[in-house]
């Protein structure tokens, strides 16, 4: 039974993947460990619910993974999504360590599969999850009960006492108390701030107002304020989140996976005006995916639509909500609430700009508008076949990059570039050292492992002496 | 009123059905479970659910409700995604939409009583029966030789009474599956047996009653291999049960030896291996039927499903009873209980949860069918 008044070893805050194995790692070394949770139990892990797979280097195919990923590769693709902003010790760090959290994690209990329907492109470099990412934080948790690790949920940290890069105690509200929480070592693993709507407009304005949030509306990067505040060192584009279009009619907070849409190269995009905005056909799945948050975000409104006809219905992925569905362009309009004149013509003159070519969704084919500003490079077919079909979409935020500073033992750098003396942080909240911008799948969670690792492990180490 | 509106692909006959699709929309859209059993995977093959897709799928779920405490939509998120809880619902409505004939479909709706009372009475006809026709001093005598048993009630009596109730049982439910096999094939025929090895195989191993191999979830959030271990002691023992009465038929015609057989005779043998399991399993499974978690499960059908359980262990139990005291005064009285149990058990078998390892059976089969062809299943 977690005990509020005795000082641990390690105090975890957050209750994800980063800050269970960050438990798990500190237990398994010895240490008393108490992990906090903002989020009540069933909303119990941040991001992780709605993960579903673990990026990591392996030199040969496994019972689940198709061949093997080194660690130059992932490099290599790390290099590429973040066009060089990440710090190259700590990443290779990171990869490097990958392949043996890999194996780590089964022996915590979690459970590998095969990659998921439509998702053919990452069995080789991606440990799917049986069960999805709860089912991960399922094991993670029953292992850390097991080995004695102290949870309690509905209990968010409402203050650090830091005192020159010195943790000595954290505020936590719990049952109508406030519990002054001692412990010897700090690992911050509690996420960004992309639920914290106030925070995002300080950089998006108003805007921010008609962002959808995928994750559960915990990740309000509450202990990440303090801890820069407290003159731990920034990183990461403070402005920039990870945004991907996803159905405009999505709930507010914790849509999850299900309410994405893989449908953009298939058609047009239009924003109210009923005219398009971008070329639909840049990049193939996944960039052409994570793109387009940011430009639905820069729209009036934050709202665009996503329209097509009727081969291409059952080209992607099906999602939550049906298509809005109309016999003609114009009805579409009607139905949409854009004006019909304008979309017929955006259309006809979309339709007059596709050349012919050999249509190919797999590859970047040779489909594609000529004459036509924004031109449609790939995969341009004209939309002629009713029924018509649109999808509202707007920006649906996962994660924030700003995060605090660290070095290779997952230790938190203060400003003057000295380290922490007992503070270790891991997952989002330092995502922003490797991953200064963009995405590849499965990156959080292996940020969110490997680090995890590392932190508990340092922080039992740092517990001891 | 959900604060999200969502969509259903096809219009439905029941609130059940409905909210079946829905969930298959939600499922489809995410897919993380397509590992933990073979629900996922076949959904997976359609876009478009109707009411024989739905009974089909939800015929399929085995009830681990792994996928409950892997979802990330589960209650109480708003999406509120509870399959095992739905399907069976699903599942125990399908039983009555199927049943043969139409008119005692009915008998699904309070199953628990209607069975109990059937059984009451089926063992009281047996008693007064041969109060009725016996006299006491036979009835309460001790009989020991071979054909001991049919000095109380003939043996062409007992066996034209039950095997007429075996073979109503065996027509009405052969009716029921072929109209259930209609539904969820789009009238398609089984095809070769390798769909129905297959189908055994998983069957017989419960392979789908497992998590995705990390076992059920039942009372808490670790999950367990409880459920399967009985629901195997329950119906291996049933088939040794079903062995045990098969080969002493045999004996009974091809051999002219009649029971009761010594101790270590076949029917005996098997008879009380059997007996043994198909008390060690019921009792077991009643005891994680109370347990469970009542969210994964269709509470209103606790009462059918407790009725087949303890028609299964009084079955057993009554049978051994007889084993152990049929050597004495006790025989007739057990005997008449015995039989009025198992007379009970034999006509309610198309109107009890005894159907369910048929209808899932058949579940099983169209499921190796579907992987064995790999193609998306129509939309239509």
């Amino acid at each position: 039974m977690a005990d509020l008044s005795r000082q641990y070893d390690v105090l975890v805050a957050g209750g994800g993947n980063a800050a269970l194995c960050a438990a798990i790692a500190a237990r398994r070394a010895g240490a008393s460990v108490l992990v906090v949770e903002g989020a009540p139990k069933f909303y119990r892990g941040g991001n992780t619910r709605h993960t579903r797979n673990f990026r990591c280097a392996h030199d040969s195919a496994t019972e689940t993974l198709t061949g093997p990923y080194s660690e130059e590769e992932f490099f290599d693709d790390l290099l590429r999504i973040t066009g060089g902003q990440t710090d190259e010790v700590l990443a290779k760090h990171m990869i490097r360590e990958s392949k043996e959290v890999l194996v780590w994690l089964g022996e915590q209990g979690i459970r590998f599969q095969p990659s998921l329907g439509g998702t053919l492109t990452l069995g080789r470099t991606n440990a799917f999850f049986l069960g999805g990412g709860r089912a991960m934080l399922n094991a993670l948790y029953r292992t850390a009960e097991d080995l004695g690790v102290d949870v309690v949920y509905d209990a968010p940290v409402t203050a650090l006492d830091i005192q020159d890069g010195q943790f000595l105690s954290a505020s936590v509200q719990f049952e109508g108390k406030t519990h002054n929480v001692r412990a010897r070592t700090l690992v911050a693993a509690c996420g960004g701030f992309e639920s914290n709507i106030e925070w995002l407009k300080e950089y998006w304005g108003e805007a921010a107002e008609n962002f959808l949030i995928r994750g559960t509306r915990y990740n309000r990067g509450a202990v990440l304020r303090m801890l820069l505040d407290a003159g731990v060192q920034e990183v990461g584009d403070p402005t920039q989140c990870h945004a991907v279009a996803i159905d405009a009619r999505a709930p507010k907070y914790d849509g999850g996976i299900i309410t994405r849409l893989d449908c953009v190269v298939f058609g047009i995009v239009v924003n109210k005006n009923a005219v398009r905005f971008y070329d639909e056909g840049e990049d193939i799945w996944p960039k052409r995916y994570a793109i387009w948050g940011r430009l639905v975000a820069g729209q009036p409104d934050q709202i665009a639509y996503i329209i097509f006809d009727a081969p291409s219905l059952h080209l992607f992925m099906p999602s939550l909500f049906p298509p809005v569905t109309a016999g003609t362009i114009r009805e579409l309009a009607q139905k949409l609430g854009l004006d019909p004149d304008t979309l017929d013509k955006t259309v006809a003159d979309f339709n007059a700009a596709v050349r012919p070519g050999t249509f190919n969704h797999a590859d970047l084919d040779d489909c594609r508008t000529e004459g036509l500003t924004p031109p449609k490079t790939h995969w341009a077919r004209k939309i002629e076949k009713a029924p018509f079909y649109a999808y509202p979409v707007r920006p649906g935020i996962t994660f924030t990059y700003l995060g605090v500073r660290v070095n290779e033992e997952s230790r938190m750098l203060m400003a003057d570039g000295k380290p922490a003396a007992n503070m270790f942080a891991a997952g989002e909240i330092m995502a922003g050292n490797v991953l200064g911008r963009g995405y590849a799948a499965g990156i959080g969670m292996t940020i969110g492992s490997v680090f995890g690792r590392l932190a508990g492990r340092g922080a039992a180490k740092n517990a001891r002496n | 009123m959900r604060a999200i509106d969502m969509h259903t692909t096809a219009a439905h006959t029941t609130a059940a059905l409905t909210e079946a699709d829905r969930l298959m929309v939600v499922c489809n859209s995410c897919r993380y479970c397509e590992g933990l059993c073979a629900v996922f995977p076949a959904m997976e093959r359609r876009r478009l659910f109707n009411d024989g897709d739905l009974n089909y799928l939800a015929n399929l779920c085995h009830s681990c409700a792994a996928c409950y405490s892997d979802c990330q939509f589960s209650p109480p998120h708003e999406f509120d995604v509870n399959v095992p809880r739905v399907l069976a619902k699903v599942r125990g409505d399908s039983y009555a939409a199927y049943a043969w004939p139409r008119a005692f479909s009915g008998l699904f709706a309070r199953n628990g009583l209607i069975i109990s009372m059937i059984a009451a009475l089926s063992v009281a006809l047996f008693v007064i029966g041969f109060v009725a026709v016996r006299d006491p001093s036979v009835l309460f005598g001790v009989h020991t030789n071979p054909g001991a048993f049919y000095k109380l009630m003939p043996h062409n009596a007992m066996a034209l009474l039950f095997g007429g109730v075996f073979l109503y049982a065996l027509v009405a439910i052969t009716m029921s599956l072929r109209a259930f096999w209609r539904d969820i094939s789009r009238g398609e025929s089984v095809g070769g047996m390798s769909s129905i090895w297959r189908a055994v195989a998983d069957a017989g191993r419960l392979r789908y009653l497992d998590g995705g191999n990390a076992g059920c979830m039942n009372d808490d959030d670790r999950p367990t291999d409880r459920r399967k271990h009985y629901h195997h002691a329950t119906f291996y023992g049933f088939l040794l049960c079903f062995a045990s009465t098969s080969v002493a038929t045999l004996y009974h015609y091809l051999l002219g030896r009649e029971a009761p057989y010594p101790w270590y005779d076949l029917p005996v043998v098997l008879g009380t291996i059997g007996g043994i399991g198909l008390v060690v399993g019921p009792v077991g499974l009643l005891v994680a039927k109370w347990r469970r978690d009542p969210v994964l499960v269709d509470e209103p059908r606790f009462g059918m499903d407790v009725a087949f359980i303890m028609m299964l262990l009084l079955t057993s139990v009554t049978g051994l009873l007889l084993l152990v005291f049929r050597a004495t005064p006790a025989m007739g009285m057990l005997l008449a209980v015995h039989l009025g149990v198992v007379f009970a058990l034999f006509l309610t078998l198309p109107y009890s949860k005894f159907v369910h390892g048929l209808y899932r059976f058949l579940a099983l089969v169209q499921y190796a069918r579907e992987s064995a062809s790999h193609d998306q299943v129509a939309d239509t």
